[in-house]
């Protein structure tokens, strides 16, 4: 069957001011468990990709910043 | 050997697959039992802060401390909450184990709860015996044992999946092959001796909250390494022993009574009245969280708003900056207070999970499966309620056994045609532009696992659920992934699907009841000891199918006396004359 995408809130949030991820820094996306994170091509910052999130919260404790928040998932809240 | 593009080929002694709790402690210790040995720690994710214990642990739940417990009485506890069915030798060699591997973690850091007198602050919240050790700065576990691996100079190779394993034309294990989940790049590994350690099967059944991710375990462990044993031909022990939790509602996180309990806390009625003597997690203990959510006095809470002030802040520090330190976000969303209020629980999905209940792949007391050369450990091996100091104590014996195997056998090859059907099997997806997504197909099997297979287990709609999931697998064929991230989780998918047919099976075999809650059959709604005081054992036919053999269970090496064997039948408080 042909696929289609559909919008879904995701719960990491980054600061673009704080990220430093256009240094090279990927912290956040090293630790993150299911690999959800990603630098974004374009504006070279931390970003959430995917919706599959533990809420785990390595990315925004490990963050050398303070740049990433992990949010509780909205069907958990 | 070449196989095409993409593929790379390396040779170690031990590999071990699985870089969370059990893996590293069994890379440790195989290096320190012979440093001259190759090993490589494989992981899905970064070993950085993979597994159960991804940001920590508040505890141990089964520390077996001098001058608390003996081994023998741990080995007797275990067998009870169990109701006998255990490989006993693999209990004590665990419960031995378990002190000496406590004063190893504490020497690399590791911190534990200590008295004034600088001795372990043991509590109680077994039935029977003294078990619990609080590490109310349990964070830093992750960080200790990477330290580790790097002064051992294990070789650590994150972001790949192994997703078979290689065997022999004997039947030993050779190697495995792996996936990179951000190019697809595939490893294949030669070695002679494997270590699986892929953690619990997690993301079998669909939390409540709908949310695929929402599981109590790191969604990571969705089953890999009990679908890769089953496929390398090991015998799957006890499967029907699901893992059922009680847990915050929606959260799905641990109450957590083994923090709360030795302070005051306890799980509690909708009247606020205890109903069962022991929150010690069993499937005994699951039966009467059940039967009061059923019986109209639910929901079940978890009770701390009697507590003082100062036992509720240390409660609030100890469970919000460990384990899941998520939880205080979620209660300050719900405008939940400890204080104020009581926190509303619930019943968790199904999975398979040693660590709390008894669903593994069968191991000896030596951490072996019935494949040579493999090993297992943690939470998909059989050593029940084995919990992160089990992993660690029995990740080291895998780590020893291996080491041992290693002095003895050679690197034996193998066939490489099985590399070529396995790089068609993984890539298949990747060569569709239409069909189902991974997304969908996973929650349609964990739906699924959800009305047919979880307690109480009623025969008819078992074989339901084995018909509609029939249909899922060869809904397979039109399986897409876009991406290697895709990929990853269509794999993974395949892995959920091999444990929900596992879980079926598994509790179809099995015609009584027994565990509790884990194994109810609605059909057959009592335990049967003269045709099932046996492990079963479930494990693949030569058509690809599911086999099952009953296991002896060995003669106890701590006996049990019958009218101890009841002891975890008699939890529920009985209600007062009114």
């Amino acid at each position: 069957m042909p696929l289609v995408s559909h919008a879904t809130s995701v719960p990491v949030t980054v600061d673009e001011d704080k990220c430093i991820a256009e240094k090279g820094c990927t912290v956040c996306v090293d630790v993150c468990p299911l690999d959800v994170l990603a630098i974004h091509p374009d504006r070279k910052k931390a970003y959430m990709q995917y919706d599959e999130c533990w809420y785990c919260m390595p990315c925004e404790v490990d963050c050398p910043t303070g740049a990433v928040k992990v949010e509780i998932p909205y069907l958990l809240r | 050997m070449t196989y095409g593009p993409n593929v790379t080929e390396v040779e170690t002694d031990i590999l071990v697959i699985g870089g969370g709790t059990g893996g590293p402690m069994a890379a440790i210790k195989a290096k320190e039992k012979n440093r001259g040995l190759r090993v490589l720690l494989l992981e899905k994710a970064n070993v950085k802060r993979s597994g159960a214990i991804s940001m920590g642990m508040d505890g141990l739940n089964n520390a077996v401390v001098p001058g608390y417990a003996t081994p023998e009485q741990y080995v007797k506890e275990i067998t009870v909450a169990n109701d006998g069915i255990v490989h006993q030798a693999a209990v004590m060699a665990y419960a031995q184990g378990s002190y000496p591997m406590i004063r190893y973690l504490d020497q690399l850091g590791v911190k534990f709860e200590k008295d004034g007198a600088g001795e372990y602050n043991m509590r109680k919240v077994h039935h029977l015996g003294t078990y619990v050790l609080p590490m109310p700065e349990g964070h830093n576990v992750k960080k200790v044992l990477y330290r580790q691996l790097r002064r051992l100079q294990v070789q650590v190779t994150n972001r790949f999946m192994a997703t078979r394993l290689l065997t022999a034309a004997d039947g030993r294990v050779c190697g495995a092959i792996a996936v990179n989940t951000r190019t697809s790049e595939f490893l294949v590994i030669r070695a002679k001796s494997v270590v699986l350690a892929a953690g619990a099967a997690g993301r079998l059944g669909l939390p409540a909250s709908g949310y695929l991710y929402g599981t109590y375990e790191n969604p990571t462990n969705c089953g890999d390494g009990y679908a890769m044993a089953f496929h390398a031909g090991a015998e799957l022990a006890n499967l029907e022993c699901f893992q059922i939790n009680p847990l915050i509602k929606d959260y799905n996180g641990p109450a957590c009574a083994y923090v709360t309990g030795p302070l005051g806390g306890y799980t509690a009625n909708n009247k606020g009245q205890r109903f069962i003597e022991c929150d010690y997690w069993s499937g005994q203990m699951m039966l009467e969280f059940w039967r009061e959510l059923q019986g109209g006095n639910g929901p079940v809470y978890l009770k701390l708003d009697h507590l003082a002030e100062e036992t509720i802040s240390t409660i609030e520090t100890i469970l919000h900056s460990n384990e899941r330190p998520s939880r205080g976000r979620f209660h300050e969303g719900r405008g939940t207070n400890y204080r104020q209020r009581m926190v509303e629980m619930h019943i968790s999905e199904i999975g398979f999970c040693s660590g709390h209940s008894a669903s593994g792949v069968w191991v000896d007391e030596h951490a072996q499966t019935t494949v040579p050369g493999l090993l297992a450990a943690g939470d998909m091996a059989s050593v029940p309620h084995n919990y992160m100091l089990g992993a660690f104590v029995n990740g080291g014996i895998a780590g020893e056994t291996a080491a041992a195997w290693c002095a003895e056998q050679p690197l034996v090859g193998f066939d490489p045609a099985q590399v070529v059907a396995e790089q068609q099997r993984v890539l298949a997806p990747t060569l569709r532009t239409d069909g189902f997504t991974a997304n969908e197909m996973e929650y349609k099997t964990r739906r699924l696992v959800n009305d047919y297979l979880q307690p109480p287990k009623v025969t008819a709609k078992m074989r339901i659920g084995q018909e509609r999931l029939a249909e899922v697998r060869e809904d397979l064929k039109q399986l897409v992934a876009r991406d290697p991230h895709e990929l990853m989780r269509a794999l993974e998918l395949q892995s959920i699907l091999d444990c929900a047919d596992l879980a079926a099976a598994a509790s179809l075999y099995r015609t009584e009841s027994r565990w509790g809650l884990y194994h109810m059959r609605v059909d057959h709604p009592h335990a049967n000891n003269a045709d099932w005081f046996c492990h079963s054992m479930h494990y693949k036919d030569p058509n690809g199918g599911i086999a099952h053999r009953k296991r002896p269970v060995d003669p106890y090496v701590v006996p049990v006396a019958d009218h101890e064997m009841g002891a975890y039948h008699e939890l529920r408080i009985p209600v007062a004359a009114e």
